[in-house]
């Protein structure tokens, strides 16, 4: 096994140099404007001293103890880890895209706004909503922005009572969590014995209090949840207005629409559905759509064509402001476009298609070693649960995880929807062919028999990794968040 | 007809799909949309371009990028929160790697630690340069960090109001009115005299009901602002004090913590990130040891295997959303981590001294842009402060017909401020980092000076 690499503060030596930079070629000034002893710095920078050779040596070692989407199988559910197209990153970086700056004078970037316009409508037919604000730098951001929209359409109403924010328990954790940024109240709605919204305890709920509900639709047990239409027409019958989390769109491209499906606002996160890498945790992008009524209250500025001409639309005296600086993470909705382009129309259904026609075989070719705990069709991830093996023989999901990644796989996501025990979610997408689900759904079994013959071999697993399962719970305890001389 | 160009990154052929529809017991793709009632399925064929190869694509997409005046083909003295740093080529070349930018969260630490230890060294660097004792593992830009801040203070004091100055950026103060007040938080701005916080307005409206108060530096202006004396203000009434800084400018200038801030936040674009229209940027966010718990974002420590090996993990995640729902510090999930591996990458190859050299090249360049144009007699300086890499000038000749000038001479011209400080319509604010030449300055000051066409 390999030793850990040391912290880039272990390395180089003091004078050692990784920069080059020219000498200064204007005249030099004495100092009248500039900071006197009352403004400078103290105390000496602590940063590295090491040679451009160190750096790259170090940052190549520790790329090597990752695992990516380009060297394998990453099915973790709910994140949608497709592949991410190479061209994508070559013309994310042509110049005119990476070098402009987000304030040039409008006519020297009409390339730039075209394509966020061009982005905006392509992302307002996929989904069926009237217009897109690709502000958001994040899921969570969409959500926060799109419930921001939601409070300041019923502030603009005067309908002041409505603190209520109903969040399904088997929503992502954001869910909550930005409704609670923006001071509401959050209702849980407990799931049904199908895995779905239940209509009558959603209706129980309602109230002049309602603000909105927030769903994810294929839901986070990637089940559909068939009763949208009165599901939505009851929030809207309560006054309230129906927030659409995006995550799971892979499911439905060309096949269903948000807002075909009664939806009010929506969020999209372009790293998952669009192909967009997700760089270790970001960047991401979290484009807001809406329905017709709510357009006034969008970010500013949106990009608008006149006369031939894109132009910033800052004169919009309803929009909620800004979540962020400039525009939204552009390099994020240049992968995007290009993306969309890729694949057409056609290609994204296709993209449906496979994405759901692999889940469901995976999930029947786990059936019988693994429970199953809503055993109907799902769309483009499953969830399995380990509460047999842990039942049989203690071997929990995380032991399972653990042990997938001796097989050399990344592991799906554990433990969520928290509404399942012993939770495995597991999402393919559409970039896998049928070889590889097929060794995984193997190696899924294999380890199955392994919990119940060796059930040591996964409590200690993973065996082959640079370092083995980690105590989390002691680093919490005593947590240690920066190197200390 | 299907073409074919789509199908490159989907691997199942026909045959494949029909062997597995069969498995399922369905003979057609749609039948595996039966659980999607008839009345919300989509009949139609979405109205979009495509599908087009990757040739089309690229000659597409190199069209678009051709019509944007890219800064490569001109000088840019235009920064205003976002500059143009040069961004040595190792950057870009590790961040390339797959293994960095094709990974998810670190949620499996045991195959994550390249991303884990990245981060952990990146919230080490962060720490050093702000003088602080922890740092997050990155937000999304600097103006959503000082909003987060706020956010943070209120939690913390109990506190409902944000006393904020007006020389922090237009657009990070429109960020934390929309954090702030759409929480039933209050916000108010105290103004500026001589281009730094007015002390005097800060003293008359603090009160005990503020949690914090927010300041820039250097602030939007270029101006250096007295950190400690905002400091006392602020402590001497309770108040958190939050800093935004600038990462370059903490080489020279005095950090955050030597100067009694409680939070320090900033945009980290000028470390080794490319402009890029105004994203992805990254924020960073740092704090005094005693607030760790109450930071929002995600937070990577050291932990240990069961043979005591080091390792790195996310930690102290009983704060964050996933575990905590709707009682989490903040609804942040995705960050910016690649842009934060950046900042990691570039202030290693910078190191203690280069960025240093980095910070004085700044000074000295716009100190002479400064004197020169000045010297025209056509400019007046608006404020006799300190500057750091970028400045204010009054000029006489309207600000918009001064750029178009000179953007007809492959320059890119200041800022005019006239859209958000309408007391200074003459108001132009430039930046000149180290990578404007000599030659270039002499230009500027040659075009900006000529007669107004």
């Amino acid at each position: 096994m390999r030793d850990p690499e040391k912290l880039i503060f272990e390395m180089g030596s003091p004078g050692r140099v990784g920069y080059s930079l020219p000498s200064c070629d204007v005249p030099e000034l004495p100092e009248p404007l500039f900071t006197s002893e009352e403004h400078r710095r103290k105390s000496a920078l602590n940063l590295p001293e090491v040679s451009e050779v160190d750096v790259v040596r170090h940052f190549t070692r520790l790329s090597q103890l990752n695992y990516g989407v380009d060297y394998g199988f990453y099915p973790l559910g709910s994140c949608t880890m497709k592949y991410n197209p190479k061209v994508n990153e070559t013309v994310a970086r042509l110049s005119g895209f990476s070098r402009i700056h987000p304030y040039q004078p409008e006519e020297t970037v009409q390339g730039a706004l075209r394509l966020m316009h061009e982005l905006g409508g392509m992302l307002s037919e996929i989904t069926g909503m009237a217009a897109f604000s690709l502000q958001p730098a994040a899921g969570a951001h969409g959500e926060m922005t799109g419930l921001m929209i939601i409070k300041a359409y019923h502030a603009h109403r005067h309908d002041n009572r409505r603190r209520q924010i109903l969040v399904p328990d088997s929503a992502h954790g954001t869910n909550p969590a930005s409704a609670a940024m923006l001071g509401y109240e959050v209702v849980e709605v407990r799931s049904n014995e199908r895995g779905t919204v239940d209509l009558d305890t959603l209706k129980s709920l309602l109230s002049k209090e309602t603000a909105g509900l927030m769903l994810t639709n294929p839901n986070t047990l990637g089940l559909f949840e068939d009763e949208i239409v009165p599901i939505a027409e009851a929030v809207h019958g309560a006054g309230g207005l129906v927030y659409y989390d995006g995550a799971n769109l892979n499911a439905i491209l060309g096949v269903s629409r948000p807002g075909d499906m009664g939806f009010d606002v929506v969020h999209l996160n372009l790293h998952k559905t669009f192909s967009s890498p997700h760089g270790g945790g970001g960047p991401g992008a979290g484009p807001v759509g809406v329905c017709e009524r709510l357009v006034p209250f969008l970010p500013k500025p949106v990009v608008v064509l006149e006369d031939g001409h894109y132009h910033l639309d800052y004169d919009r005296p309803l929009s909620v402001g800004k979540v962020r600086s400039y525009f939204g993470n552009f390099g994020v909705l240049v992968r995007a476009y290009a993306y969309i382009l890729s694949m057409g129309s056609s290609g994204l259904r296709e993209v449906a298609e496979n994405a759901v026609l692999n889940a469901n075989y995976l999930l029947k070719r786990l059936k019988g070693h693994y429970r199953v705990p809503f055993d109907r069709p799902c769309m483009h991830e499953c969830v399995v649960s380990c509460s047999n093996l842990k039942e049989e023989c203690g071997i929990s999901a995380l032991d399972v995880a653990k042990r997938l990644i001796d097989y050399g796989f990344y592991p799906p996501t554990i433990y969520f929807p928290l509404v399942v025990k012993e939770a495995l979610m597991i999402e393919p997408t559409e970039t896998e062919g049928k070889e590889t689900l097929d060794v995984f759904a193997e190696t899924m079994i294999t380890i199955a028999k392994e919990a119940k013959a060796a059930p040591e071999l996964l409590k200690d697993a993973p065996h082959d990794t640079v370092v083995s399962r980690l105590d989390e719970v002691a680093a919490a305890r005593s947590p240690i968040l920066r190197f200390k001389p | 007809m299907r073409r074919v160009v789509a199908m490159r990154y989907i691997p199942n052929t026909q045959e494949q799909r029909a062997q597995m529809l069969e498995a399922l017991g369905l003979s057609s793709a749609e039948d595996l949309f039966s659980c999607i009632p008839e009345d919300v399925r989509f009949k139609g064929t979405l109205n979009l371009p495509g599908a087009l190869s990757e040739m089309e694509l690229v000659s597409h997409m190199q069209a678009l990028a051709d019509s944007d005046l890219n800064l490569d083909a001109c000088a840019c003295f235009l920064g205003a929160g976002a500059y143009d740093h040069y961004v040595p080529a190792a950057v870009d070349q590790i961040l390339l790697r797959q293994e960095f930018y094709t990974s998810y969260t670190p949620y499996q630490p045991e195959i994550s630690q390249g991303t884990l230890q990245a981060l952990f060294e990146y919230q080490t660097m962060i720490c050093d340069i702000t003088g602080m004792d922890v740092s997050n593992a990155s937000m999304y830009d600097g103006a959503s960090a000082l909003a987060e801040a706020s956010i943070m203070a209120c939690s913390i004091t109990g506190r409902s109001r944000v006393l904020m100055a007006r020389s922090i950026h237009p657009e990070s103060r429109q960020a934390v009115r929309s954090y702030v007040t759409f929480r039933d938080m209050e916000v108010e701005e105290f103004g500026y005299v001589n281009g730094q916080a007015n002390l005097e307005e800060l003293e008359e409206k603090v009160s005990p009901d503020t949690a914090a108060v927010l300041v820039q530096n250097p602030n939007f202006f270029g101006v250096v602002e007295p950190l400690e004396a905002i400091a006392e203000i602020a402590h001497r009434h309770g108040a958190l004090f939050v800093a935004s800084v600038d990462p370059i400018s903490l080489a020279l200038l005095k950090s955050p913590g030597e100067s009694g801030a409680d939070i320090a936040v900033g945009s980290g674009q000028p470390l080794g990130n490319s402009i890029s229209f105004g994203g992805p940027h990254f924020g960073f966010l740092a704090a005094k040891e005693r607030f760790v718990r109450r930071m929002p974002g995600r937070i990577v420590g050291i932990a240990h295997d069961k043979n005591g090996k080091r390792g790195f993990a996310l930690t102290l995640q009983a704060r964050e959303q996933h575990i905590r729902r709707e009682k989490a510090t903040s609804n942040i999930c995705t960050n910016h981590t690649l842009n934060a591996i950046a900042a990691a990458i570039y202030l290693s190859l910078m190191g203690r001294d280069g960025l240093v050299k980095v910070a004085e090249l700044c000074q000295k360049k716009a100190r002479y842009a400064y004197e020169a144009l000045t010297g025209l007699g056509k400019f007046k300086p608006a404020f006799s402060t300190p500057f750091f890499r970028e400045f204010v000038l009054l000029s006489t000749e309207p600000v918009g017909n001064l750029n178009r000038r000179l953007l007809g001479e492959k320059i890119i011209g200041g800022y005019p401020l006239w859209k958000d400080y309408p007391e200074m319509p003459d108001g132009w604010l430039l930046a000149v980092t180290e990578k404007r030449s000599c030659e270039e300055i002499d230009r500027l000051v040659r075009v900006a000076g000529g007669a107004s066409s």
